[in-house]
């Protein structure tokens, strides 16, 4: 019998409300008992992690990363970007559709899922939403589901069509699963690559507009409330990296109403603003863009009025060469899964005074629930064995250069992060030491 | 709570250096530069051809064009011409831009093929800058997309003082202080509005902008130091001593739809509304004129007209950019 001792930690675990010192006992990939320190010394483990000074917390889940694998794995591979999620305390990964093939069958599914592709941590899918994410035909959900699917999507692109997103929502809601939508309404973007402002106007690039975001917001939180009415079916959506303060706003008058909308922010989105673009800084190029001060704000608001169910990084890596062009060509999307505890801990919790449990319910027992991964998220008894060890008041720079994922295209790269991982967990063993 | 996003973007920038001798964007170029390029400027215009043309004898530079130029090519490549340098023109229809090159690649290429300075002009927003810091070369932005043309600012502020009677061997904050400069059409996508707008308030220039709100929006407002919209001609007219005209760039306006009968209405430079407003507002236009629509043939030719006199200042003005780019001193 493996076992695996944490000791001397405080445990924070949210969903059991708990913020003490606690000492862990785990077996075969399993919590089996949450003690006061000391209950332990006893026990004779295998392995024991000294946690002293250390924040033990169930390990984060990201529902928004790409992988990139199959296709594209100069940018990204499963096992690289994997890695990376654990060197962030990340123990649970969602991978985004959007791969060379797209996958929007079962069996793209299962390869993607098969343990031979080297996953460091626990790996999860969304498959496409539409075949070929072309938002014209729904792929099989049904079966897709019973392959492992825990959600559909065809991020990157929104599912534009109102019939073809009101058929994914009444489809997938019978699941019990969410459509992950990216909203954007395309018809209002092209030619558009940051936010549309008074930074764009200097840059003399076109910009996305707060609009573009908003109606398609608007638009599904409608079609929610239209198939509630008309089918009875209780639909689930699930905003993706919100940027914008109307969506925030017009999500948070959805959750008043009692509608099933759960959302996203992604780090940069509450960290930094267009103004990083600087001299076209293509690393500071991604979809939804960088907004003004006044949304940032927003989404720190909703991060800690509860508007907002989960962090999520977006963590779209790009090859160097990729990112080295000129901005309108260059592809949109930062790496993000390294950075996300040490932006959250500075920013939310050290700026803001978020506490540290929120911090945490928003990295994994949030995420957790959204895609609908029982026993993970939480530590209790019976949980599966998945840790985040992080000293919380560790200050360190963030070096792109020494990230574990196959790309460094970050905007973080010598900024300041607060809180650093010591030890992740997966399942009981230990993924990555730091 | 601003400051926290201040702290985070400190080290976030695409930082690496670029050569000093680059001019990509007027928002780097501080006052002390701006007299300088006069200064050296001056010096050059009152130079002997045959002396000056021994200045840069035997250096390299490249113009890389991916967007057709006449007027800025021709100049930049005279003023090449006029210093002894040698020049060798790329341009996206006769070279392996077409097949798909990166401009990384093609600036590393005409690195090793001996160049000692680029003169980009570019379709895209920022590609000097990618250019500049992948090569470490000076690099002189002869315009990319609808970001900057700094070239232009720096020889219509030369045109500016020299017909204002004004000293254009150097400048300082107060240099223009008292001159108004109405920059009428299509702001929207003229990267030599945003050029001028953010070098002449720095020199103490009034700058009034005039269009309808499709080409003017409100952003345009942050471009410089008080910086003013005023929607309508006339009355913008009324208070400049220079107006500067701009074409409406119809190849960029996306599906923008504009009445062109109206807006010729509304913002041509005549000779009636010239006579009614400014009589003896100096008129400019960077060039090309579309006759007829922003600016009557008449205007354009008129005494008020200072547009000859800015492609001269032009081929002066690049020559000082050259030698100040290439390190030489005067
Ligand atoms: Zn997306």
């Amino acid at each position: 019998m493996s076992e695996l001792l944490i000791l001397n930690g405080r445990l924070v675990d949210p969903a059991a409300g708990i913020d003490e010192p606690r000492d862990l006992l785990v077996r075969e990939g399993r919590v089996v008992a949450v003690e006061t320190p000391g209950a332990f010394a006893a026990v004779e483990a295998a392995e024991t992690i000294d946690a002293a000074g250390c924040i033990v917390a169930p390990g984060f889940v990201d529902v928004h990363v790409h992988l990139r694998e199959p296709g594209q794995t100069w940018k990204e591979s499963i096992a690289t970007g994997t890695a990376a999620a654990a060197a962030g305390g990340f123990t649970t990964v969602v991978a985004m559709p959007n791969t060379v093939p797209v996958n929007d069958t079962a069996e793209s599914l299962r390869w993607m899922l098969d343990p031979a592709r080297g996953s460091q941590v626990n790996l999860f899918a969304m498959p496409a939403a539409t075949l070929g994410s072309m938002g014209v035909t729904l792929s099989d959900y049904a079966t897709l589901a019973a392959a492992g699917a825990v959600g559909f999507t065809d991020d990157g692109k929104p599912v534009l069509e109102d019939h073809v997103m009101r058929a994914a929502l009444l489809t997938s809601g019978r699941l019990g699963l969410v459509v992950s939508q990216h909203a954007e309404d395309t018809r209002l973007t092209g030619g558009c690559s940051m936010n549309h402002g008074a930074v764009a106007f200097r840059l003399g690039l076109r910009g996305m507009t707060v609009e573009a975001e908003t109606r398609i917001v608007e638009r599904d939180i409608r079609l929610l409330r239209e198939i509630e009415a008309e089918d009875g079916v209780r639909g689930r959506l699930h905003v993706q990296h919100v940027s914008t303060a109307r969506a925030m706003d017009a999500i948070r008058a959805a959750k008043a109403d009692g509608l099933h909308v759960t959302c996203e922010v992604a780090p940069h989105h509450f960290t930094l603003t267009d103004e990083a673009i600087g001299d076209f800084n293509t690393n500071a190029k991604m979809n939804p863009p960088l907004r003004i001060e006044s949304d940032r704000l927003a989404m720190i608001a909703a991060l800690l009025d509860g508007t907002v169910d989960c962090i999520a990084t977006d963590h779209a890596p790009h090859a160097r060469h990729e990112k080295e062009v000129e901005f309108e060509r260059a592809p949109n999307g930062i790496t993000g899964l390294e950075t996300a505890l040490g932006l959250a801990l500075r920013v939310l919790h050290r700026e803001h005074g978020m506490s540290l449990t929120r911090v945490v319910e928003l990295m994994s027992a949030n995420p957790a629930r959204i895609v609908k991964l029982g026993g993970r998220g939480a530590l209790s008894p019976g949980s599966y064995a998945d840790l985040a060890i992080f000293d919380a008041g560790a200050e360190w720079n963030y070096a792109a250069a020494a990230s574990k994922s196959n790309s460094k295209n970050s905007p973080f790269d010598g900024a300041p992060m607060l809180g650093q991982v010591r030890a992740t967990v997966v399942g009981g063993r230990v993924v990555f030491r730091g | 709570m601003p400051g926290v996003a201040t702290i985070l973007m400190e080290g976030t920038f695409q930082t690496s250096p670029y050569a000093p001798g680059s001019l990509i964007t007027v928002a780097s170029l501080s006052v002390a530069e701006t007299s300088s390029i006069l200064s050296t400027t001056a010096k050059l215009a009152a130079m002997p051809a045959a002396e000056k043309a021994t200045l840069l004898a035997g250096r390299r530079i490249a113009l890389l064009f991916y967007e057709s130029s006449t007027r800025t090519r021709t100049s930049f490549e005279l003023a090449a011409k006029s210093l002894g340098a040698t020049t060798t023109l790329v341009s996206d229809k006769s070279s392996s831009i077409e097949k798909g090159e990166s401009l990384k690649d093609t600036g590393l290429t005409l690195r090793a093929l001996g160049a000692e300075c680029i003169i980009l002009r570019h379709n895209a927003g920022g590609a000097p800058f990618v250019l500049a810091r992948t090569t470490g070369l000076p690099v002189l932005n002869a315009g990319d997309g609808m970001h900057q043309h700094p070239s232009q600012a720096l020889l219509d502020l030369r045109t500016i003082l020299t017909r204002l009677g004004l000293d254009a061997t150097r400048v300082d904050e107060t240099s223009l202080k008292g001159v108004t400069v109405t920059i009428t059409g299509d702001i929207r996508h003229s990267r030599v509005a945003r050029s001028n707008a953010m070098l002449l308030p720095r020199l103490g220039a009034k700058v009034l902008l005039c269009g309808p709100p499709e080409l003017l929006p409100e952003e345009a407002l942050t471009l410089g130091e008080g910086v003013e919209i005023v929607r309508d001609f006339d009355t913008a007219l009324r208070r400049s001593q220079v107006a500067m005209m701009l074409r409406i760039q119809r190849e960029r306006l996306a599906g923008l739809e504009l009445d062109l009968t109206e807006y010729t209405t509304n913002y041509q430079l005549n000779e009636d509304r010239l006579a009614r407003c400014a009589p003896k507002a100096l008129v400019m236009h960077p060039g090309p004129m579309i006759r007829g629509l922003e600016i009557q043939g008449e205007v354009a030719d008129g005494p008020n007209s200072a547009i000859e006199d800015q492609v001269g200042h032009g081929l002066a003005v690049r020559a000082a950019l050259l030698v100040r780019a290439l390190g030489v001193e005067l």
